[in-house]
């Protein structure tokens, strides 16, 4: 695939030296301003893939990584890549919203309270386009001052969702960012995952098929940290080359 | 009506074998209270008589502390000013100190140091405190005589030290409960926002925490207000105000220790050491429910 933004080789990963392979000969290309979902039944290894492209993984002492992520073409694990900056460029939404006790604009605004920006109506213009790309601006605009976690479960992850962005990042990976959210707040989530992708480029696990149906371009399938099969989410979807594949998707284990 | 009708059954209906061990907690926990009630109730009615011997106004504002000299003088002022002093001086020494160490526990030493850092800081905080007070006596107090050509090594700064190295333990014990109550996953927000390791500890770890770390700074103090026999040894037992941080000090703890043994019962220095006791009681109680507060408020969150 041509364009790609993120593209593994080879990658593989244990959690220690002598823990059996995590991930196993990974190689995917996630297009530039596309949204990738990555599926497979829980345990396979899918939150262990999405942490490897953000290098998360490095504070799980002893882990090894074999073969290489190309984030633009260059290997993010190459020796003098700067850690932070990456995890600037790649941003991150978690299974479970978690929003710092702080207030509405300090969750916004810390990423780049970090980068030493001290100006405020920059600050506050960051906040309010940043809120605004997540969908959240017009509930939160008269209230930036209360705590975050007064917010619902759903107006928690657009926060988090809108705390990744003011940094501004070029690829946003999301972990199962729906599975603790009700039916309506997670339309809203997808609905937005729809939007995002204008601006970034979208790697999102879900254990929800119909979810990677509605809102991927492109579906990995992973079983048992091996990557099964990747291609077009239409493609995956109705006529998969791999027999585990179907079994899966048509609900047969998982 | 059917529910007292139940009620009614249910206490007819229970064993003595199930009614048993209700009685004897609550008979215990009654008994305790009865009991602290009783403590207090003494300290006041053998503090309280001293305001017939002297004003409040003087005790409270009287520079001189003459309690055997004719005519005697009950002035607590620098008994409460080295109580105040020293027990400052030990908090500033000891939770800045007892924060790092707790940080440094929680978010810095690796997996395996851990539970070796934990227990060192045990075993420190098991030390009897006349230990301590043994130590700052005949290493510290020398020591310092020599090194800042004091008159005395026994003084505030002396004492002080003791009693920071004394709470050090609780502080930060206290304080990484509430650093490992922090969620691993708002760290993970934080690196995954590009915060280094001492950016998310100081910006997020920290910030999560302080109302417990402010907890556990109320405690240790407390413990300080009330520690006897460490500034009884190495406090140098002057009765002044302090001047300077190596002045020698008499707070209140030390003065009740020293002469309640030599004093008749009854007489008005005896109820004046009484009245102390009721200050510091006032004085940790005070503490206690400031930190019961901010638990309080820390649940409701
Ligand atoms: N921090 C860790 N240390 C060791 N093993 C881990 C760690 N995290 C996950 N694993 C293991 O890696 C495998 C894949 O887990 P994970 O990536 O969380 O799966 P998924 O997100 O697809 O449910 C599992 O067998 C899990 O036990
Ligand atoms: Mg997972």
């Amino acid at each position: 695939m041509d364009g790609a933004k993120l593209k593994t080789e080879s990658l593989s990963m244990a959690y220690s030296a002598n823990a059996p392979y995590a991930l196993k000969d990974i190689s995917v290309d996630v297009a530039e301003n596309s949204v990738m979902a990555f599926i497979g039944p829980s345990g396979c290894g899918k939150s262990t893939f999405l942490r490897c492209l953000n290098r998360m993984n490095d504070f799980v002492g002893g882990v090894r990584v074999e073969g290489r992520v190309l984030l633009d073409g260059s290997d993010i694990y190459a020796p003098e890549v700067d850690v932070t900056a990456l995890r600037r460029k790649v941003g991150m939404v978690f299974q479970r919203p978690n929003p710092f006790p702080f207030s509405i604009r300090e969750n916004v605004a810390y990423g780049q309270k970090l980068l030493g920006e001290r100006n405020k109506s920059r600050l506050d213009e960051i906040v309010e386009s940043s809120l605004s790309s997540a969908g959240l601006w017009e509930e939160v605009r008269d209230r930036l001052n209360e705590p975050a976690v007064s917010l619902s479960g759903g107006q928690q992850q657009r926060l988090c969702i809108a705390r990744a962005i003011a940094v501004s990042p070029e690829v946003l990976l999301m972990d199962e960012p729906t599975s603790a959210l009700d039916p309506l707040a997670t339309a809203r989530i997808e609905e937005l995952v729809r939007e995002l992708k204008k601006d970034y480029t979208v790697a999102i696990v879900t254990h929800n098929m119909q979810q990677a149906a509605r809102i991927s371009d492109a579906t990995a399938f992973f079983l048992m940290g091996e990557l099964v099969e990747a291609g077009p989410t239409t493609g995956i979807f109705t006529t998969p080359s791999d027999p585990r594949t179907e079994d899966y998707i048509t609900g047969r284990f998982g | 009506m059917p529910k007292s009708a139940y009620g009614k059954m249910a206490a007819s209906g229970a064993r003595w074998s199930e009614k048993a061990p209700r009685g004897i907690v609550t008979a215990a926990a009654l008994s305790g209270i009865w009991l602290m009630g009783f403590i207090i109730l003494f300290l006041i009615k053998e503090g309280m008589p001293i305001l017939s011997e002297v004003s409040i106004l003087d005790i409270a504002s009287g520079n001189r502390w003459y309690p055997v000299s004719s005519p005697p003088r009950y002035g607590m002022l620098p008994l409460f000013a080295g109580s105040c002093a020293v027990t400052l001086l030990s908090c500033v020494i000891a939770i800045p100190f007892g924060t790092a160490v707790a940080l440094f526990i929680s978010d810095v030493c690796p997996e395996r140091a851990r539970e070796f850092c934990k227990v060192s800081l045990e075993i420190l905080g098991f030390l009897p405190s006349v230990v301590l007070g043994f130590l700052g006596m005949v290493v510290l107090a020398p020591w310092m005589q020599a090194k800042f050509e004091l008159l005395s090594g026994l003084n505030m700064l002396n004492a002080s030290f003791l009693l920071g190295v004394m709470i050090l333990p609780t502080i930060a014990t206290l304080s990484e409960d509430s650093l490992r109550a922090v969620s691993q996953s708002l760290r993970d927000a934080s690196y995954a926002l590009g915060a280094t390791r001492f950016e998310t500890m100081f910006k997020v770890v920290l910030p999560c925490a302080s109302r417990g770390i402010v907890s556990a700074a109320i405690l240790g103090m407390m413990r300080s207000v009330g520690e006897t026999m460490v500034v009884l040894m190495a406090s140098g037992g002057a009765a002044l105000i302090p001047r300077f941080i190596t002045d020698p000090v008499r707070p209140l703890t030390s003065t009740i220790a020293a002469e309640m043994g030599e004093t008749p019962v009854g007489s008005p220095h005896y109820h004046a050491l009484f009245f102390m006791g009721c200050l510091l009681m006032l004085f940790t109680c005070l503490l206690n429910m400031l930190v019961m507060k901010i638990e309080s408020a820390r649940r409701a969150k």
